[in-house]
């Protein structure tokens, strides 16, 4: 459907990312958590001009930084909105029913998988294993996890998003 | 049949403590593996691991005795334990449960492993697709610092251990050890070249020990309770118990412990067969990576090496059970499509091979086969079994390979009905 | 030691000695493409695997070390089998117009496919990789189809040149080697070197070709003027199949000649001028008129990584232009003039080692009134080109002086092209014209070689001038970061962007650092050979002061040989 506006950054997003920038020289193996911290103050995504900010204060190179940003499933370089929901593809998922939740996502939400709702809202994605694989099918939007979803349930659960009644 | 009950060692506290609190684990009889092993020398806690004939429970099965044995011998100034907790496997999520209910005996077994080798720092690399145990885990390890089974000088001991959780990002191929490092070093999550092995040149350059989070569990019990205790239940060369993760077609779904050797049909059996009382058509053991064996095939015993010996795989410990519903050549492009997904990307025949294998399937699956395929297939897996660069690749095909052989008619079928 | 087995045969090799190293001391070839001698082991094309009794999957020859008793078979059945089949996987991910690509017959591709007599039509349907092409450099061209995701252009540019203008992009089948942000290179902070073009297998990054401007020109209206860097004499032949390091001045006049350019003049005797200019720069600077130190600026990869990242030390850039620049403004003014012509009527072209020379022609401040000083930049590899689409045989030329009244070039300029060879030609005028005295030896070891960083302090009459050489922008960052922040206190500092210096560049014939040897050894004695070595005593050169420019520095050479730099470090925000 319709791609979202790119990120803008403002002073105020700026100063954030910094500080969680700064914080990478003393503990340089928790880069990939300042960088999963950073993209939800960026409309889940992880665009150059965030890049060159975090270059900054980092040392690392916008290269090299988007070597390791675009590796990684999570992190994206273009925004999404600000619900993603991931359905899990994978086979235990597959085949105890996730086509036909996905359906039902697709239908409640009136956009298919790689989309973004024109409200700029939700994104859906297909993703690999959630490890809910005794309780599939399941899908996760933002850092929560659903699972046991019939297409019924599915779709209730979107329109409880929808309606704004889970924060 | 044999209706099974679990032998619970790795989930010995699971639903009877607050798994955030330490001191509800003390009160269990935890951390008592971490002081005893506190008052022998770092020789014979390996020695009691060793005894206890522990295999690691990510899927290699190496020794564990013998993997903290050579990292002790190396010198360094820093060494490193490790908890791998990416799981991606799909059809595994035992070790979810195990750092959901019951965190502390994953650090414990770090302490033990650290004070064995002469480490002083470890990690748990957790992987994103968990979110709510990040919380978790942070407030377990605090509440274990405030308790002083972490942190400086444990129990009066001189002993110092620490834990720091680190976060994957959404790659499976983050499961394999020296990707792992590469991640938390702040690189892509690449398979590195061995030798250097990471228990003597790991992360950062250090001496590394990387576990499973299911094999870590089990080390406090051995050190409270012995090592020949622990190598009395399972099999005699495959010890201890193992979570089988049940999930697919099966009445009931869950995770639940066993002891190595346990037959697959009575594990089937016990909880309920094929769901909605239909035909089972197979079952993925393993992993994804895994093995798909037919309903002929159930009379097997679960252990590392009766599997091995029976062309199959112990794996994770996963059992998906396939009905007679669905397609299995959609079922294997399914999980083709998976590994297209992870692969690293890094080597030729990962690289290539994955999707490669799964356009051919595909269009079997369409009616657009031939019958040089089939041979294209298995010439496909030789060539990606001897060159790819890491168990990823060397393993990926083995849902295909698998079903060639024990589903071929599934293939041939598809096939001749494309050709009609 | 060890004692192994290759192939039934036995052979001792030290400790650490890769699978493919010991099999390379008996000769034998194991193919490889991801493997360079002069990178770190990548292990990741798996093209180099071979059987090793004992292992369960084949091992790959350039990562493995040999231990002790070690059996290998390098070209069993099982190894010949897995070879071609990941060269099919290869080859279907890669368009097959080897017929009009750049690389055609100088391909490693080509090379493993023709070893292993690879003769079947691979069974998988041909795949793009992408269609992007990128040239927008004006230096170098990506073709991402032809890439087989070796990483060795990576390497280079992020390892040894720190300029990161590449990324490894996605994962899996969409792996790609690229500008990171769906950028261009220009976008980014490419410098032109031509590294990434000389570290690349296959033709996913070749040079930009410019021969079309030339060719277009040959028999028509224009008076094609070109001149010849001092490394092309160096390098020529070799890209012609002749040895490394075989010196051919003489012959390529002739082949130009041949070809159909009218004059052929050599950037030896305008390095010469350099150092007059530079050479009094210098000194103004050290008595008090000045940044210090001073920097030289003949290589344009190097002037644009300054300009990109070290924007705050652009001052102590020498403000002299390099010898192509230098020779352009002159050949649109003095000579233009000399022979009645309009600048617009002379095609000014340069031959040269490098790839950064076409950014630098492209640059507005050597151009005047719109037009260019230099029209169009060859490189060595699109001479040699040239030569043999005009079916000249290079090898039985006889030679031919180079042109009046440019055609005069001292030792001190030929030694451009070598890393240490700008500073040592300065310090041969610099101090005799400071000391009044000759030198006894004019050869300054301390500068020569291969080491990324050389320093020294040569007493200069009263004053001890402290010198520092960098070659390959890895090494310039480590020496700019010291000066930057105050760590060092040199006078005068000599970079190239390229490693080992100009014979090393870019456009030169595909190197490794073996080759290198060959082609700073025949620079050395091309200097020795030569009449003149020191550029102060080039009549050429006294005689265009005297004739046109005055004196050096002075208000025409301000004009005309000098420029002046741009800030652009935007590319990194």
């Amino acid at each position: 459907m319709s791609k979202k506006q790119d990120f803008v950054l403002t002073a105020e997003t700026q100063a954030q990312i910094s500080a969680e920038a700064k914080k990478y020289k003393e503990a340089p193996w928790q880069l990939m958590r300042i960088l999963l911290r950073i993209q939800k103050i960026c409309e889940n995504s992880f665009p150059r001009d965030v890049a060159v900010v975090v270059s900054q204060e980092t040392g690392i190179d916008v290269a090299t930084l988007y070597s390791y940003t675009s590796f990684y499933a999570m992190i994206s370089d273009v925004p999404r909105g600000k619900y993603i929901v991931r359905m899990c593809e994978s086979a235990p998922c597959h085949i105890t029913g996730a086509r036909d939740v996905m359906d039902a996502i697709e239908y409640t939400l009136k956009i298919k998988a790689g989309e973004t709702t024109p409200d700029g809202l939700f994104t859906l994605e297909y993703c690999q294993c959630l490890g809910m694989c005794e309780k599939s099918p399941a899908i996760m939007i933002n850092d929560q996890v659903y699972s046991d979803l019939t297409p019924g349930k599915a779709s209730g659960l979107i329109e409880e998003y929808i309606r704004g009644d889970i924060a | 049949m044999t209706m099974l009950k679990e032998t619970r060692i790795v989930l010995r506290n699971m639903g009877k403590i607050d798994p955030v609190s330490a001191t509800d684990y003390r009160a269990q009889g935890g951390y008592a593996g971490l002081q005893k092993a506190l008052k022998m020398t770092p020789g014979e806690v390996i020695a009691e691991i060793s005894a206890s004939g522990l295999r690691g429970r990510g899927g290699a099965g190496f020794p564990t005795g013998k993997k903290l044995d050579i990292s002790s011998k190396v010198e360094a100034d820093q060494k490193y334990i490790i908890c791998n907790a990416d799981e991606g496997e799909p059809g595994t999520n035992k070790d979810r449960i195990i750092l959901s209910s019951d965190p502390n005996t994953v650090f414990e077994g770090m302490a033990i492993n650290a004070y064995a080798i002469g480490a002083s720092r470890g990690f748990i690399y957790l992987r994103y697709e968990y979110p709510s145990l990040f919380p978790l885990i942070e407030a377990a390890l605090q509440n274990a610092r405030n308790e002083g089974f972490l942190g400086e000088n444990i129990f009066g001991s001189g002993f110092s251990f620490d834990i720091e959780l680190v976060s994957g990002g959404g790659a499976y191929v983050c499961g394999e050890e020296t990707a792992l490092i590469s991640s938390i070093e702040g690189g892509r999550g690449e398979p590195r070249s061995k030798p250097p092995y990471p228990g003597a040149q790991g992360l950062y350059g250090k001496p590394t020990v990387v576990n499973n989070v299911e094999t870590l569990a089990n080390i406090p019990v051995i050190l409270d309770k012995g090592g020949e205790y622990f190598s009395k239940i399972g099999e005699p060369g495959c010890t201890g118990t193992k979570l089988f993760t049940l999930c697919g077609k099966i009445t009931e779904r869950g995770v639940f412990e066993y002891p190595m050797g346990t037959n697959l049909m009575d594990i089937f059996e016990t909880h309920g067969g094929v769901k909605d009382g239909r035909d089972l058509k197979g079952v993925m053991i393993g992993g994804q990576s895994g093995y798909l064996i037919n309903n002929t095939q159930m009379d097997l015993k679960m252990d590392i090496d009766s599997c091995r010996r029976k062309d199959a795989t112990l794996g994770t410990g996963t059992i998906m059970v396939i009905d007679d519903y669905y397609n299995l050549l959609e079922i294997v492009e399914n999980i083709m499509t998976f590994f297209i997904h992870e692969s690293c990307g890094k080597c030729t025949p990962c690289r290539e091979g994955n999707v490669r294998m799964h356009e051919i399937i595909h269009n079997i699956n369409v009616g657009k086969g031939k019958m040089e395929d089939l041979e294209l297939l298995e010439e496909l897996a030789e060539t990606m079994k001897l060159t790819a660069l890491c168990a990823l690749g060397q393993n990926s095909f083995y849902p295909v390979i698998t079903s060639l052989k024990n589903f071929r008619y599934d293939y041939v079928r598809a096939i001749e009905r494309g050709q009609r | 030691m060890v004692n192994i087995t290759i192939n039934g045969i036995g052979l001792q090799v030290e400790e650490g000695t890769t699978i493919l190293q010991a099999a390379e001391s008996l000769g034998i070839s194991i193919p490889t493409l991801c493997h360079h001698p002069d990178q770190e082991v990548k292990a990741s094309c798996r093209i180099c695997v071979v059987e090793a009794k004992g292992f369960n999957t084949l091992v790959p020859s350039c990562q493995y070390p040999v231990f002790e008793g070690m059996e290998i078979q390098t070209h069993s059945p099982k190894v010949r089998n897995a070879r071609m089949h990941l060269l099919e996987l290869i080859l279907s991910r890669h368009v097959q117009d080897c017929l009009h690509c750049a690389r055609n017959g100088s391909c490693e591709l080509q090379e493993v496919s023709r070893q292993l007599h690879f003769d079947k039509t691979p069974r998988y349907p041909y795949v793009e990789r992408s269609n992007i092409i990128d040239d927008t450099t004006g230096s170098i061209v990506r073709t991402e189809s032809k890439c087989i995701s070796c990483g060795r252009c990576l390497y280079v540019c992020t390892n040894v040149q720190s300029v990161n203008a590449i990324s490894k992009i996605d994962r899996s089948f969409n792996v790609k080697f690229g500008s990171p942000y769906n950028s261009t290179l220009a976008e980014g902070p490419c410098v032109n070197c031509g590294q990434c073009v000389q570290a690349c297998p296959t033709g996913a990054l070749t040079i930009k070709d410019s021969t079309d401007k030339v060719w277009s020109q040959i028999g028509g209206k224009k008076l094609i003027a070109a001149q010849v860097a001092p490394s092309v004499r160096i390098n020529l032949a070799e890209a012609l199949g002749e040895e490394p390091g075989t010196v051919s001045s003489g012959r390529l006049v002739t082949a130009m000649k041949r070809i159909g350019f009218d004059l052929v003049f050599d950037t030896n005797f305008t390095a010469d001028l350099t150092i007059l200019e530079e050479g009094t720069e210098l000194l103004g600077r050290l008595s008090g008129g000045g940044a210090l130190p001073m920097i030289t600026s003949c290589s344009p990869g190097w002037i644009k990584f300054c300009e990109t990242y070290y924007p705050d030390m652009l001052d102590n850039l020498s403000t002299c232009k390099s010898p192509q620049g230098m020779f352009g403004a002159l050949i649109k003014t003095y000579y233009a003039d000399s022979i009645g012509k309009k600048p617009e009527d002379i095609l000014s072209v340069s031959v040269m080692p490098c790839t950064a020379k076409k950014f630098e022609a492209a640059r507005p401040e050597l151009s005047a009134d719109g037009i260019a000083d230099v029209d169009v930049v060859l490189t060595v590899q699109e001479l040699a080109n040239m030569i043999e689409a005009s079916g000249i045989d290079f090898k039985s030329l006889p030679e031919t002086e180079y042109d009046a009244p440019f055609g005069l070039g001292s030792g001190a300029g030929t030694i451009f092209g070598v890393t240490g060879g700008v500073m040592e030609a300065a310090l041969r005028t610099v101090y005799e014209v400071v000391t009044g005295d000759t030198l006894d030896n004019i050869e300054f070891e301390a500068v020569r070689g291969f080491e990324g960083i050389k320093e020294a302090t040569i007493p200069v009459g009263d004053l001890n001038v402290k010198i520092a050489v960098a070659h390959g922008l890895g090494n310039a960052r480590k020496l700019m970061d010291k000066v930057r922040s105050g760590e060092a206190d040199y006078h005068f500092i000599e970079i190239m962007a390229c490693p080992g210096g100009c014979i090393g560049g870019g456009g030169n014939p595909i190197k490794t650092w073996k080759k290198m040897k060959p082609r700073l050894e025949a620079v050395y004695r091309h200097d020795r050979e030569l009449p003149l070595r020191k550029s102060h005593e080039n009549p050429a050169v006294t005689e265009i002061y005297a004739q046109f420019l005055g004196e050096p520095n002075g208000h025409k050479s301000h004009e005309l040989l000098h420029t002046h730099y741009v800030d652009r470090s935007e590319v990194l925000k």
